[in-house]
């Protein structure tokens, strides 16, 4: 009962966190200078199509109609339509969504393996010089952001060493057969091996920039739980049962050290995704992110908004989840 | 152990002078630029176009670094970047600072509706994408210095703001404030004078952080080509030429890149070296 009026309170906050970012992105592009009617029309329009192309996206009303307006909208799924493309803007934001998800995932997946194994490899090896040198490795990856990272693995992996592709999500002249645009799922699902490689020759390097800062946490907090669980008495008892250290590290510590990791994990992805605008920019991934910032440099209002606000149910969403996830793993909350 | 706390403290020491000494260089560099280039960095001459660095095949002498495919001077607009890079890094994290650790303060100290209000601002803050979140200020407050500036503070005052406000509060709850009200402080007064000094260490360590993570923003702008006007050079904008032209002339993309690299690190490991210094366990 306790925990489902802590889901409903939950629930409220982040509709109110929600309806904040909605009316703030609405309020603050509406001051953004330049016209995007007057960019829309072709040199030599009179004022009457100006005006007339003003009203068609209601630009003529009120921010406070306009934002009523658009917000009910919303709610029954209508985003508006694009400026720069006239076409509905949930359907182009929708059709972008798949690249960013699987980009993201695939970045998460990286980093679990990368940030576990190095968590783990270090507790296994503590006191010595190797387990010094994966915390400074660590404090590196951490230090820096994922967007240098991108840099860094451009010059590496596709100049230097040029072994995977650094800019587009799949290779133009490849006519593909998917009919979703969920490719690397649906190029496994076709069994298509081929197809399956150059998607993912392509997403590589994305992924790893932005999987390296996440690896560096994962791996600091884990380790750090890690430690902490090492000490406890079961632990030890299992020790002089005469497990191996591994076995001890792996099938003991680990399930109990997993837990403060997760809620820390499930904050960091989110920032994670949102790191994704900038790095679908530097590989010329076509992903959310990307035509965010073509929206932005277009003055596409209804597409900034439609974008931003998706960002935010993803964000929040992510972070609803984690919260739910720990209070069901965590017997100490499922109980209290 | 006492061994190798000596050891930790040593390295520790280390990272801490190597970060301030290339920071020290930067800010030199920012300062000197206009003296010590060798070259003018917006001077363009197509005949020199894509020049190598110095050891390499082909070049002219006196450009050390190369030049990019207009004929700039690479090293030249390194050091001239470094004043718009030490600039944001300075005023930028210094504004956020000090309203982002305010903010945070009165949230965790007077808790009650304004601790609401910030919290909430926080929570929608955090549920915007931060580099959307930048292009959009950039796009709407227009191009510039102080644009930039603006935005960051805009954006990264939740950083001091959440951080701060957990350890206000924790402090709140020990002893000396008690101590302190019952000594007959008001409550702005212990706040200040009491709860302030004792949160100011972490302050400092988000501080240096947060000079990293402006100069990393401000060359995103540049990057995306909306950070200041496109003549004056900014590592960020080098950092877009050279990835347009990497299979040409990587060394366009190398040393600013190598540049901007040593300094977020550095930002970073001062921060952190920092924090270390300030924790009395390692002590």
């Amino acid at each position: 009962m306790q925990l489902f009026r802590a889901v409903i309170l939950r629930l409220l906050t982040t509709a109110v966190t929600l309806s904040g970012v909605a009316v703030i992105v609405f309020v603050v592009i509406r001051v953004v200078p330049g016209n995007p009617i007057a960019m829309m029309l072709p040199p030599g329009a009179t004022d009457e199509d100006v005006a007339r192309l003003t009203a068609l996206y209601g630009l003529d009303k009120s921010i406070f109609r306009q934002f009523l307006i658009w917000a009910g909208g919303v709610l029954q799924g209508d985003f508006g339509t694009s400026i720069t493309t006239r076409q509905p803007v949930l359907g182009l934001v929708l059709g972008r969504l798949p690249a960013t998800l699987e980009l993201s995932v695939m970045a998460l997946v990286i980093a679990t393996v990368i940030g576990g194994f190095a968590a783990l490899t270090g507790t296994r090896l503590r006191g010595t010089r190797s387990e010094a040198a994966i915390d400074v490795a660590n404090g590196m990856a951490l230090s820096v952001p994922d967007f240098l990272w991108g840099l860094v693995l451009i010059l590496l992996f596709g100049v230097l060493w040029p072994v995977f592709h650094i800019s587009g999500r799949v290779t133009p002249s490849i006519d593909l057969p998917f009919t979703t645009n969920f490719y690397l799922i649906e190029s496994l699902v076709r069994l298509r091996p081929d197809l399956w490689w150059d998607i993912v020759s392509h997403m590589l390097l994305p992924a790893l920039a932005l999987a390296i800062p996440l690896a560096a946490i994962i791996g600091q907090v884990l380790k750090q739980s890690l430690k902490e669980t090492m000490h406890l008495d079961y632990v030890t008892l299992s020790r002089t049962k005469g497990y191996s250290e591994t076995h001890v590290i792996t099938r003991e510590a680990l399930p109990n050290a997993v837990l403060p990791a997760l809620t820390l994990v499930g904050v960091q992805f989110t920032f994670l995704i949102g790191g994704t605008v900038i790095i679908e920019r530097l590989f010329s991934y076509e992903g959310l992110g990307n035509m965010a910032i073509d929206a932005v440099i277009n003055r596409d209002l209804p597409l900034i908004q439609g974008i931003v606000i998706l960002f935010a149910v993803i964000f929040t969403g992510v972070n609803l989840i984690v919260d739910l996830a720990y209070a069901a793993l965590n017997p100490r909350l499922r109980h209290g | 152990m006492a061994d190798g706390r000596g050891q930790v403290r040593r390295r520790l020491g280390l990272r801490l002078w190597l970060s301030a000494g290339w920071l020290t260089l930067l800010l030199l560099a920012a300062l000197l630029a206009p003296w010590i280039s060798p070259k003018d960095p917006l001077a363009q001459d197509l005949f020199l176009a894509r020049l190598p660095p110095f050891w390499m095949d082909g070049t002219e002498p006196g450009y050390w670094l190369g030049t990019d495919s207009l004929g700039r001077d690479v090293l030249s607009r390194i050091l001239h970047g470094a004043r718009v890079a030490m600039t944001v890094a300075l005023v930028a994290g210094t504004l956020t600072c000090v309203i982002g650790a305010a903010l945070g303060l009165l949230a965790g100290f007077l808790r009650g509706w304004v601790d609401m209000v910030i919290s909430r601002l926080i929570d929608i803050w955090m549920a915007f994408p931060p580099v959307l979140f930048s292009i959009l200020l950039i796009a709407v407050i227009g191009p510039g210095l102080g644009a930039i500036i603006l935005a960051i503070v805009v954006i990264d005052w939740t950083r001091f703001a959440r951080v701060v406000r957990a350890e206000a509060m924790a402090q709140g709850a020990m002893d000396y404030v008690a101590s302190a009200q019952v000594a007959g402080r008001g409550r702005t007064g212990t706040m200040l004078v009491e709860v302030l000094p004792n949160v100011l260490p972490l302050i400092v360590v988000l501080l240096t952080l947060e000079m990293g993570i402006a100069v990393i923003v401000e060359a995103i702008l540049s990057f995306v080509n909306l950070s200041i006007s496109t003549d004056d050079p900014t590592w960020g904008g080098m950092i877009a030429e050279g990835r347009t032209s990497v299979h040409q002339a990587w060394w366009v993309l190398v040393f600013p890149l190598i540049t901007l690299f040593l300094t977020v690190l550095s930002f970073s490991q001062l921060g952190e070296g920092l924090k270390d210094r300030f924790d009395p366990v390692l002590r």
